[in-house]
């Protein structure tokens, strides 16, 4: 299989590795990946924070690129629900019937990696090893925004060597939010303050989730803190192999 | 543009600015997380033994669609029954228009006095301020807003009004306004002495207000559902009842309210069955009050039924789960929405009804975790009400001269410039690289520059790696 990777402007210059992983991992499983250069980003940003004439030149835009593959995979939650479920409201608002086609056509056929592994492939043990304890905070766009389900958990229990502990209190928000983060600022802190508690009451090593955006923000508080755990990407954890 | 004064607004400072405050208060904190995380719990589990609770959910929202499409038809439906029945029905197109109907249907009446069942709509027209002015006492009977009331607080919850205080502090309050010193503060003690403050005024006071819950067009029934049976003394002991509704509390047939008398009181406080549901039909000779006024109020709904987006936001039938449930309320308690309607619907319903230029902060009141949405009996698409709204803020902000001076607006501007072509994307991404430098500290920024320490005034900014993704896919291509 062809797989188009939709990398996100946000992993592919902060965060390389977890591209890399989806990579390897895709490989692994005999797949073929292929990245279309000309991508950039796909405007949730912009049409979050209400600037949705900037938004709407980078979802057209998005559209045309990616139109032409059939399976589109792309590590980060968020941005595959902004593809999937808010391009279609973006197009209906802006009166735009071509637009609204060309989502339709194209939103079942853009994958969250987690969900392309499991519920696309079929597959729960991709071989990997990572002898750490380890757990997992459900992003609101993975768990209520494009519903992965267990799909990730799955994925880490069946690591080899991991020690999985399941976080207290895991559906509820980091309180990232994009510009959420920086405008109401002090919200923000106050619900990562008790994220932060239970993840360091699992005594962890090391905070999972589906996306980077979110874990920047944990991270950011857990290295503040100078905690001792560290964020990783699902990905990231998946594709390290004995 | 309409005047906020005449609404909701308590022109309370923006909601980040009252949030830092409130969140400052230790109390609230450990107040609104225990009640949040109570009545949460208990209203997952009475939705879960619902096999059938998403068709529910589906019905009460296909009900609402119906009714907003053929409101004008509905309502006038509602008006003719209720005549029918020997009730009166007055318009009113603002909480101005509403106060005056309200106070004059009293001044007739020759009392001073009123008692009141608990009413969102009333405190939203701000009825109690208006009938101060024209001499006449509004006395509130739900034992949580007669604890605001006493307190000379707002409320800061939609069914529970008095969240925020724990029973040590009413027991103090009680102490005081009631002249009770040897007061504990045990539920039952607390709740005797306001039942003995209250049935004093309803053996008296001879004209009751309320709100409604529901109004059924075909019947010219409308209902009230409550907890603590006060509802019911004021709706069947006075001689005059009036009640104000908001135009968009109609179902259209008696069997609608199946569907909601299902969805509201597990959604609202965790109950298959609320205590009290009083419904009446216009008067009855020798029974409940004889004589019965319903006023209608627009305020500002039409406006939002004329919004193809935010009309869902009429659908509320004010159960507070999504408050409940919202991980930004839970933190900030209720008064930082500056508004009788807190939390995530009122994060969308403010701003509807008094005007986004009015409320510009609200709609960004949200991290759009998406957890109100999961929750709301009636599926109002609330994190997508609230992008709509947003897209309105920024769209009235760039009409303005002053944008061209907002940061934010030049931010944005050149960052979509920039994203618009992979050239520049790219130069960007190796400017990001180079000009990092003098800020970059073992892989982090903990102090940014600009925009950027707004983040890192409270976390660590991971440093941009020397190597993007493309970058190292192309390097691998070439190395193939």
């Amino acid at each position: 299989m062809q797989v188009a990777l939709f990398i996100t402007c946000f992993n592919d210059t902060l965060f390389p590795d977890t591209g890399k992983s989806v990579v390897s991992i895709v490989e692994r499983l005999g797949h073929q990946v292929i990245f279309p250069e000309e991508q950039t980003c796909c405007g949730q940003m912009h049409f979050n924070t209400g600037y949705q004439s900037e938004a709407m030149p980078l979802i057209r835009r998005f559209v045309e690129i990616f139109s032409q593959y059939e399976v589109i995979v792309s590590p980060s939650a968020s941005c595959v629900g902004m593809v999937r479920d808010m391009y279609r409201f973006a197009a209906e608002v802006h009166q735009d019937a071509k637009l609204a086609n060309e989502v339709a056509l194209l939103a079942d056929r853009v994958y969250e990696f987690s969900e392309f592994i499991v519920n696309r492939l079929g597959i729960q043990d991709v071989g990997a090893y990572y002898p750490h304890r380890v757990t997992y905070h459900p992003t609101c766009h993975s768990l209520r925004g494009i519903k992965v389900g267990d799909a990730p958990e799955q994925l880490l229990r069946a690591v080899r060597g991991i020690d999985y502990v399941p976080l207290n209190q895991s559906n509820e928000c980091c309180g990232f939010g994009g510009t959420f983060a920086v405008k109401n600022a002090d919200t923000s802190m106050a619900m990562l303050g008790d994220k932060i508690r239970h993840i360091l009451d699992t005594r962890a090593e090391v905070c999972v989730a589906a996306d980077n955006s979110c874990l920047m923000h944990i991270g950011g508080a857990l290295h503040r803190q100078r905690s001792g755990v560290r964020i990783a990407h699902l990905a990231e954890i998946l594709a390290v192999q004995e | 543009m309409k005047k906020p004064e005449s609404v909701i607004i308590e022109l309370a400072p923006r909601f980040e600015v009252g949030a830092k405050s409130a969140l400052q208060n230790t109390q609230l904190r450990r107040n609104m997380g225990k009640a949040t995380q109570t009545i949460r719990g208990k209203r997952a589990a009475v939705v879960d033994e619902l096999s059938d609770w998403e068709s529910l959910r589906v019905a009460g929202q296909h009900i609402k669609d119906d009714v907003m499409q053929h409101l004008d038809t509905y309502l006038v439906q509602l008006e003719d029954a209720i005549t029918r029945a020997g009730g009166h029905v007055h318009w009113a197109k603002d909480a101005h228009e509403a106060n005056e109907i309200v106070t004059h249907l009293i001044q007739a009446t020759g009392s001073k006095e009123i008692i009141k069942v608990k009413s969102l709509t009333t405190d939203e027209i701000r009825l109690n301020e208006a009938l101060e002015l024209a001499g006449i006492t509004a006395i509130e009977t739900d034992l949580a807003e007669l604890i605001i009331q006493l307190a000379h607080e707002k409320s800061s919850h939609i069914l529970v009004p008095a969240i925020h205080k724990n029973r040590s502090e009413i027991r103090a309050l009680f102490q005081k306004s009631m002249n009770l010193p040897d007061l504990t503060d045990e539920p039952k003690e607390l709740a005797a002495a306001a039942r003995q403050f209250l049935r004093e005024k309803f053996m008296s006071v001879r004209v009751a207000t309320s709100g409604a819950n529901f109004a059924i067009a075909e019947t010219g029934s409308v209902c009230v559902v409550e907890s603590e049976g006060n509802g019911r003394m004021c709706l069947t002991m006075p001689d005059v009842l009036i009640s104000v509704m908001g135009i968009e509390k109609i179902l259209p047939r008696w069997q609608d309210l199946g569907v909601f008398m299902q969805l509201l009181p597990r959604s609202s406080t965790g109950e298959r069955m609320n205590p009290y549901t009083s419904i009446w039909t216009g008067v009855h000779a020798d029974d409940g009050p004889q004589e019965f006024h319903l006023v209608l109020l627009d305020n500002g709904r039409s406006d939002v039924l004329a919004d193809s987006v935010g009309r869902q936001t009429l659908h509320c039938i004010r159960c507070s789960a999504c408050i409940n449930v919202c991980p930004v309320y839970e933190r900030t308690g209720g008064h930082a929405y500056g508004s009788v309607y807190p939390g995530p619907i009122g994060a969308i319903l403010t701003p509807q009804l008094v005007g986004t230029a009015y409320a510009d902060s609200l709609p960004y009141a949200s991290s759009l975790c998406g957890a109100c949405y999961d929750v709301c009996p009636v599926r109002i698409n609330i994190p997508e009400v609230l992008v709509h709204l947003r897209g309105k803020v920024v769209a009235e902000k760039q009409t303005q001269l002053k944008s061209w001076f907002d940061g934010e607006n030049i931010g944005m501007k050149a960052m979509a410039t920039t994203f618009a072509h992979r050239s520049t994307y790219e130069l960007a991404q190796q400017a990001g690289q180079l000009a990092q430098w003098p800020f970059v500290y073992e892989g982090y920024i903990e102090h940014g520059p600009g925009p950027l320490g707004k983040w890192t005034a409270m976390r660590d900014f991971p440093a941009i790696p020397p190597q993007s993704f493309r970058d190292w896919w192309r390097e691998r291509q070439r190395d193939e």
